[in-house]
């Protein structure tokens, strides 16, 4: 039986597709677990107990959690616009996990004559891609602001929107540097660039411009006005329920998963080890959990910006700070010619 | 070559099919008891008033017009960061060039005022 080559990679890129959103959701289930468990201990709690604190069974919480949030009520509040509202989480989802399509997760790797590429797709203009990708995101967020026709819901979505558009600049120009050291948008050669010096050596201040702006498109803390309890109840998600809710917090928890994955493969070095050492997944998956840990232990413990604080520090900052970055950069490189 | 581009399609689809089943699964299973307090909007207790459908401060607008500006003017640095090697000082002299004229506005905006939120 000869296999028609399109077919197969079809069913190749199916396959992975299907596993990258499997892995990503139980990624999501554990990080809402390791999160309480952090926080709990940074604020001298005993954390989540009663599915049970210690041993296998610990890690049933997430079970536990994903069926009770599945049976809970589907309600749509009156005067809702019924279809927005009910798309705009689905949306957001659906966009978060769309930007691990072109982020490289291992070197390829050959078995039985079959090269397998732990990539779905190498596209030229994948930088671009994530950038366009990640500012998607607002519309979902708006939309269920808007839609759930309630005040606070509208002002978190207000809010959100102006905060990510405004650091989705800084954060975009946080990585022209590294494109200009790399001469490529494709994250696969940015990757294989780094070998054996990563990025973050030439570009520091490039790094902790993106970092910054990172927690700022997750609405995270100290960013996290869009969702600040203490005067938007929720944000929002403030009229969402059941798994609607779920997934406007799976998509908080995938992006927060895919910023770190950017960071590492752009700064990083992706899957390269230091030192040019043993290249593989297990590096790009230690250095997102350092990150991941790293949001954790900031919820625990920053308080929050002031929205004009946030919008200042955006505009006249960061941006500034960026141009000066990139433009310090082309001047070092022109000198040294390379 | 648009064939690189029919992995991301296939990721397109994956990920509207979970959204979906999501979707379905939570509208199927779910219990559905309705009541009138329920579906009025929450506002910490007090009895709702008028519609949140309003008019949007116009600082929001100015915002979003800032960020359409920038944007454009990065998205302008991305194929000269690709190609920096080869343009050399050409390149480094045309975007200076270009970023001081953006500056001009960057400053004007500055002075007006419209980086501060109150």
């Amino acid at each position: 039986m000869t296999l028609d080559p399109f077919m197969v990679m079809l069913l190749d890129v199916l396959v992975k597709a299907i596993v990258i959103v499997v892995a990503l959701l139980g990624a999501y289930a554990y990080m809402t677990l390791a999160e309480r468990y952090v926080m709990a201990r940074v604020q001298v709690r005993i954390g989540p107990n009663r599915v049970g604190r210690v041993g296998p069974i610990a890690v049933l919480q997430p079970v536990a959690d994903a069926v009770k949030t599945i049976f809970k009520e589907d309600f749509c509040p009156a005067n809702a616009d019924k279809i927005v509202y009910t798309l705009a989480p689905g949306l957001a989802v659906a966009i978060a996990l769309l930007a691990w399509a072109v982020i490289p997760l291992s070197p390829p790797l050959t078995i039985a004559g079959y090269t397998i590429h732990f990539y779905i797709a190498d596209v030229g203009i994948a930088a671009l891609y994530l950038l366009a990708v990640g500012s998607l995101g607002v519309y979902a967020i708006v939309l269920g602001g808007w839609s759930s026709n309630n005040k606070y819901s509208l002002l978190g979505g207000l809010r959100s929107a102006a905060q990510m558009i405004s650091y989705e600049v800084s954060l975009g120009l946080a990585l022209v540097g590294v494109l200009m050291i790399s001469g490529s948008l494709s994250l696969v050669d940015i990757v294989e660039k780094q070998s054996p010096i990563w990025n973050v050596v030439w570009q520091p201040v490039g790094f902790v411009l993106y970092c910054i702006c990172a927690v700022a498109e997750t609405n995270r803390v100290p960013f996290d006005l869009p969702e600040a309890e203490t005067e938007l109840v929720a944000g929002y998600s403030t009229e969402y329920g059941s798994l609607k809710f779920a997934l406007f917090y799976m998509a908080e928890y995938i992006n927060i998963v895919t910023v770190s994955a950017i960071a590492a493969t752009m700064f990083l070095g992706g899957y390269q080890g230091p030192f040019g050492l043993l290249p593989g997944a297990h590096w790009l998956l230690l250095k997102i959990a350092v990150f991941i840990f790293i949001f954790m232990w900031m919820r625990a413990t920053l308080p929050r910006f002031r929205y004009d604080q946030l919008m200042r520090f955006g505009w006249k900052v960061l941006l500034p700070l960026g141009l000066a970055n990139v433009f310090a950069t082309a001047v070092v490189m022109v000198l040294l010619g390379r | 070559m648009p064939v690189d581009y029919l992995p991301i399609l296939v990721m397109l689809i994956v990920v509207s099919a979970f959204a979906a089943i999501a979707l379905t699964i939570s509208a199927l299973v779910g219990p559905r008891r309705p009541t009138p307090a329920k579906l009025s909007p929450y506002e910490s207790g007090m009895p709702p008033f008028g519609s949140a459908r309003r008019r949007v401060p116009v600082k929001y607008y100015l915002t979003a017009v800032l960020f359409i500006l920038f944007d454009i003017e990065i998205i302008f640095f991305y194929p000269w960061a690709v190609l920096f090697r080869q343009l050399g000082w050409f390149g480094l002299i045309e975007m200076a060039l270009f970023v001081l004229v953006l500056l001009v506005g960057y400053v004007y905006v500055w002075r007006k005022g419209g980086f501060d939120w109150d």
